[in-house]
């Protein structure tokens, strides 16, 4: 559905960090970060806790300002886009999002097509279908009807994720889309957007698994204390060597007898 | 890392959700409730009307005396309950949604004290009219807020800390309303205290036809800010991944809110309790998401109208209209703090 979506003619999007320097307050969290994120790439950003992921996710949503250095959307700085401008191109699913009590899915996933509306906000046939569309493509049109509040935690986070196409951007930003579900519902998520990703939509997400990482991303950005320590295909980045450098963590790397690619295996920290 | 995606600390009232066609039925309720009280109050008083006899002074030019009664003498006042009304709940209803907290109401927060010092500070210091007192009124209540949101401001308005800013400027306020009348000449003090009980006695055509402009104006502003409003219940992050400027909206939400509740003030008095009470019954009624704003106004509307009905009909010798809103509120607050004590111990 993310082809299906207006304004086919414009350039692949995709973004480009200068030298980019983001932090609350003073402290900078990340420094000199520079880097390309191609259209139609699946991206997963790995790292330790507190090494910068998720903060660098927020300076590509526009969610926080950068101190130095620019991000540009498209070669456009992104801090002189207007906001629903960018929210038309660029879609975010945030770690923690609250719904409104008693909201029904249908009436939550159409609050996804603001960007796209005016200032009065009525729905019109376009927003329906888009609604629709979304519901169809993550399975909750059964849903549609009922309370988010009666949901389990794996249908929530699809309800959430279909409030996400609703807004039918080009670029999906995931954090840590998987943190609260259990492997099941984490593979079924992480396939959804794997199919997004094929039907051409480009995804960066955050992610704490590193052989979900492996799997799912064709570009892996890994980073230590605000700066990228390696980034390219999951073959290159997940090597024993920078295993051991991103996390401190001794670990073999196998192949993964599904798909080739490689498979982290933690080292046992005591003999047995 | 922090909380986990969809999931929230419930703060406000569970309200069941309910579906678009039973909030339109709701609706329409309401109106027509509100409505057929009007009607009723109109044939109130010491020449009592039938509705039918109502509706036909109304609406016939030519029915003379009945009309001068209807229009002229019951007409101003049964406006002004439901404007202010309106506009009470409105103002509630934004600073709840604002706040996400039922107590987030501008009686609570200190705008209609500080409204209230206003008027005082124009009819004691300067020797003000009831016009001055009005204007007095709106000054205060935008200076209050002012002082308010300046305590509260950290990088946003977070919604907590302007409630407990609120209560604590409220009871500063509450000391120097009684401090000022205290020391004013006795018939000073007189009046303001009559004014600053909250009355609809002294509603003229002019008080209507003033503050039902103010207050459509007001309106359709704060339907111009309602659907970012409804969008930030969904968090900061992703309202402005919505494209919402948040900044802008709680700011534009915020001066709307004053300047309804200042104008309820500068023409009624302070009449407490109508902004806390209405958007939650509201949302009761209707089971809608969020507090919705045109439900709010209606039963606003209706409260204080019926409200001003008690005051006049049922009290012998009638009281001031915030009289029974407050004894009506005391109530409901009591009630709220209860429910909510309970849910967190």
């Amino acid at each position: 559905m993310v082809n299906e979506m207006r304004g086919t003619t414009t350039a692949p999007a995709h973004y480009t960090l200068e030298d980019l320097r983001l932090g609350y307050g003073e402290r900078p969290v990340i420094e000199g970060l520079s880097t390309q994120i191609p259209a139609g790439s699946f991206t997963a950003v790995i790292g330790a806790n507190g090494c910068g992921k998720s903060t660098l996710l927020r300076g590509l949503a526009r969610l926080l300002k950068p101190s130095a250095g620019r991000v540009l959307l498209d070669g456009e700085p992104l801090e002189e886009m207007a906001p629903k401008q960018v929210a038309r191109r660029v879609g975010l699913l945030p770690q923690s999002a609250s719904a409104p009590d008693g909201i029904a899915v249908r009436e939550l996933v159409g609050r996804g097509r603001f960007p796209h509306q005016n200032a009065w906000h009525m729905n019109s046939r376009e927003d329906e279908e888009a609604i629709e569309a979304a519901l169809r493509r993550t399975s909750t049109l059964e849903l549609a009807g009922r309370r988010v509040s009666e949901l389990s935690g794996g249908q929530r986070q699809r309800v959430w994720a279909a409030m996400l196409l609703a807004q039918q951007t080009r670029i999906l930003l995931l954090d840590e889309p998987t943190t609260f579900l259990d492997m099941a519902h984490q593979i079924d998520f992480l396939d959804l957007f794997a199919e997004l990703n094929a039907a051409g939509a480009t995804v960066v997400a955050v992610l704490h698994d590193l052989n979900q990482a492996a799997r799912y991303a064709d570009r892996l950005i890994a980073l230590r204390e605000g700066t990228i320590v390696a980034e390219g295909s999951p073959r290159e980045v997940i090597t024993p060597e920078n295993l051991r450098e991103i996390f401190g963590l001794r670990a073999v790397v196998v192949e993964d007898p599904e798909t080739g690619g490689p498979l982290v295996v933690p080292a046992a920290s005591r003999p047995r | 890392m922090s909380a986990p995606a969809a999931t929230r600390r419930p703060r406000r009232a569970q309200v069941p959700g309910g579906s678009r066609a039973r909030r339109v039925v709701g609706l329409l309720v309401l109106l027509l409730a509100t409505a057929a009280l009007a009607v009723f109050a109109l044939g109130l008083g010491d020449y009592p009307l039938s509705p039918g006899e109502v509706i036909g002074a109304a609406l016939d030019p030519g029915a003379g005396f009945k009309r001068t009664i209807v229009l002229e003498w019951r007409l101003p006042r049964v406006a002004l309950a439901l404007l202010i009304g309106a506009a009470l709940a409105v103002s509630g209803a934004l600073f709840q949604s604002l706040t996400d907290n039922p107590l987030g109401s501008p009686d609570i927060i200190g705008f209609t004290s500080g409204s209230y010092t206003g008027a005082i500070l124009a009819l004691t210091v300067l020797g003000a009219g009831l016009d001055g007192a009005a204007l007095g009124a709106l000054l205060g209540g935008l200076a209050t807020a002012g002082v308010v949101l300046a305590l509260t401001y950290r990088r946003g308005i977070e919604g907590f800390r302007l409630i407990i800013v609120g209560i604590g400027v409220t009871a500063m306020l509450t000391a120097l309303n009684q401090w000022l009348l205290l020391r004013a000449q006795e018939e000073v003090a007189m009046s303001a205290s009559i004014w600053g009980a909250g009355s609809l006695a002294n509603s003229s055509r002019e008080a209507a036809l003033t503050a039902g402009v103010g207050v459509v104006v007001l309106l359709v502003l704060v339907a111009a800010v309602s659907a970012p409003l409804r969008q930030l219940e969904l968090g900061d992050d992703l309202a402005r991944s919505h494209g919402v400027r948040t900044g802008a909206v709680r700011i534009s939400v915020v001066l709307l809110g004053v300047a309804l509740v200042a104008l309820a003030v500068a023409t009624s008095g302070p009449i407490a309790f109508v902004a806390l009470t209405a958007p939650q019954i509201a949302a009761r009624l209707l089971r809608s998401p969020g507090l919705p704003l045109t439900g709010s106004a209606l039963t606003g509307a209706f409260l204080l109208l019926g409200a001003d009905l008690l005051a006049q009909h049922a009290v012998p010798g009638g009281v001031p209209v915030g009289t029974v809103t407050t004894v009506l509120g005391g109530v409901y607050l009591v009630t709220l703090l209860i429910r909510e004590a309970r849910k967190t111990w």
